[in-house]
């Protein structure tokens, strides 16, 4: 998809607005054309001169390993046969072109499905109630309310410590035999809860924690977005007898619709591809049961024995494909719903 | 979070009774605890004897052995050393081409202006999970792997994108008569951008440099792909090997992990304000 936009906008777009110009003047001189394309270049260097380091970078580390990416997918790389150096020996790559074999075998096999599954239970999960309670939180902060500031630092705080720390510290609260959570059952007569060593508790606690993760932003956001609701419009619906609950469902929801629908896509695009919490807590573990497409993608080609690199990238143009699948029909529903976006 | 359910939320928007202020204050104190506990909890094992990481108490006696011990006898501060040029690296050189690149598309037409946009919102969605294997790849060709060059560029493109936006949209609430006064004194556009409407930017790019910042700061998947070797480690990837599956050694994490967050938390209690204006100002809006 960004593939043929990346490395040449510029390009594009020149020929566009040549075309452009010819069109409105109607004029359709070769030398003309050039003479007018030489003159929009010395009109726009300066600003295609401050643009480019971002295309450069975008291009190179974006662009170039994208296609990359897609080829080996198509090939039998594994950490034996590619290009490499021991030593003083440069050995070069001698891995085969195999078509959509990769693809064949992925899609072919249950783990790519069960993957999914969780993959989908799991950033539904996260973001519903991150959503939820981002929203209410937010709702309850945008009042007037005593200690405001003090409540809305503090629930801001897990934003502003970098996720792995924040991960490891839940790490040492979930232990299963002397973290705090279980002595705290303990306390109140309730067996050890195997946190991290159950499929299932392992999977309700990294939700746990990529929730604790993602309401500060939440909130953030969703407070920007509730204070550009007039309060006018509170006024006359309570004037006109609604309810709390009324009000909250007609001039509240639709308030911040703009906000949420793309504060929801942001963030299930984070959390589908959201490395750090899995990785970090569980590895993935136990069993594979809380491993996500994208860890799983990670593990084939940096943890497993020997590297896969092939199937790997053929796993993470598949969760290209998804990501983008999803954004499509996303736009499209809060297009039909009237959405300007 | 689950104390967070049973708040009967709306109370009248005027006077409430007090069992909803009740209510309203039981909520957001419930949400804030446990919104800080966990680090807080870091901090206080942080000061507890190794033996004791895990008791419930408070602290008993206080020591910072885990902190003398894990900046003495382990690699810490090479790790702090790594991650300190990799974050100042992408941040200076990130902040100054997303202002750049901001600037461009706030202020001038030009062709390749609406695709570049468009790239821009794109690539922030890409995963990681595609680009990783073949960057290893090209990095291991270059001789990079192990370098802390190549992970600023890695997260230059993590960064830059979604902080061009958020320049751009700093650089609109810059008046544009400011530009147009620069160029009638005769400065070039360059100059103008320098100049004049670089300082008036200051709030965007300290929030461009806090979002840079902790991206490098933080970030796992590449700092642990691309690092090997306890010596060329950064943080992220160094403090996974206190606590593997070889053994946990608590009070070293929680000292270093305490370490590393509180820059961090500093520098974003500076910058959280200018965060939430740019946030909405640049990426909600797009």
């Amino acid at each position: 998809m960004a593939v043929e936009t990346t490395s040449r906008p510029a390009r594009v777009d020149a020929d566009a607005e040549g075309g452009a110009r010819v069109h409105r003047r109607g004029t359709g001189r070769k030398s003309g054309e050039t003479g007018r394309l030489r003159r929009a270049a010395a009109h726009h260097w300066y600003a295609w001169a401050m643009v480019a380091p971002v295309v450069v970078v975008i291009g190179v580390i974006i662009g170039y390993p994208l296609v990359r990416g897609v080829y080996l997918s198509l090939t039998d790389a594994d950490e034996a046969n590619v290009e490499r150096t021991i030593g003083v020996n440069h050995l070069p790559a001698t891995y085969r072109f195999t078509g959509l074999d990769n693809y064949a075998e992925i899609l072919g096999d249950s783990v790519f499905w069960d993957r999914l599954g969780w993959t989908v239970v799991w950033t539904a999960g996260c973001v519903g109630v991150t959503f939820a309670l981002g929203l209410t939180l937010a709702v309850m902060l945008n009042r007037q309310v005593r200690g405001r500031s003090f409540y809305r630092i503090g629930m801001i705080v897990p934003w502003g410590i970098p996720a792995f720390v924040s991960v490891f510290a839940w790490k040492m609260l979930f232990n299963e035999k002397n973290g705090l959570l279980n002595k705290v059952l303990d306390g109140g007569g309730i067996d050890a809860v195997p946190w991290l060593g159950d499929p299932v508790w392992a999977k309700v606690a990294v939700i746990a924690v990529n929730v604790w993760l993602g309401v500060p932003f939440m909130i953030v956001a969703m407070l920007g977005a509730l204070q550009g609701i007039p309060g006018e419009l509170y006024e006359a619906a309570e004037m006109d007898g609604a309810g709390p609950w009324q009000r909250f469902r007609n001039i509240t929801l639709p308030g911040v619709r703009g906000v949420s629908s793309t504060v929801v896509l942001l963030s299930t695009i984070w959390t589908f591809n959201m490395f750090p919490v899995i990785y970090l807590l569980t590895r993935g573990g136990p069993e594979d049961s809380t491993e996500i497409l994208v860890t799983y993608a990670f593990r084939l080609s940096f943890i497993n024995s020997p590297r896969d690199f092939a199937t790997s990238a053929a796993w993470g143009v598949l969760i290209l494909v998804l990501l983008s699948l999803f954004t499509v029909v996303y736009r499209r529903a809060l297009r039909r719903q009237g959405e300007v976006w | 979070m689950t104390a967070t359910k049973t708040i009967p939320v709306p109370g009248r928007r005027g006077g409430r009774g007090p069992l909803a202020a009740f209510g309203l204050h039981a909520g957001l104190l419930a949400a804030t605890a446990v919104a800080l506990f966990p680090p807080l909890w870091l901090l206080v094992t942080s000061f507890k004897p190794k033996s004791e990481s895990f008791s419930t108490a408070l602290v008993n006696d206080f020591t910072l052995d885990n902190y003398t011990h894990v900046v003495a006898d382990t690699y810490f501060l090479t790790w702090l050393g790594n991650s300190l040029v990799v974050v100042v690296g992408t941040t200076l050189i990130g902040v100054f081409i997303a202002a750049t690149t901001g600037y461009a598309i706030s202020r001038f037409r030009f062709p390749g202006m609406r695709p570049l946009m468009w790239v821009l919102l794109v690539t922030q969605m890409f995963p990681m999970a595609v680009l990783i294997v073949p960057l290893y790849n090209t990095m291991a060709s270059l001789g990079l792997l192990n370098q802390p060059v190549g992970l600023i560029i890695t997260y230059l493109t993590v960064a830059v994108p979604f902080c061009a936006w958020m320049m751009k949209g700093f650089f609109d609430t810059v008046p544009v008569d400011i530009d147009e006064s620069g160029r009638v004194d005769g400065l070039t556009p360059f100059g103008t951008f320098w100049r004049l409407v670089l300082p008036l930017a200051r709030p965007g790019l300290a929030v461009t440099g806090f979002y840079t910042f902790v991206t490098a700061w933080a970030e796992v998947a590449y700092a642990t792909a691309f690092m090997t070797g306890e010596e060329n480690l950064t943080l992220a990837g160094g403090l996974q090997t206190f606590v593997n599956r070889y053994g946990s050694d608590w009070g070293s994490m929680t000292a270093a992990a305490v370490i590393v967050a509180v820059p961090a938390a500093v520098v974003f209690g500076f910058a959280q304000r200018h965060l939430v204006a740019g946030l909405t100002a640049g990426a909600t809006k797009s």
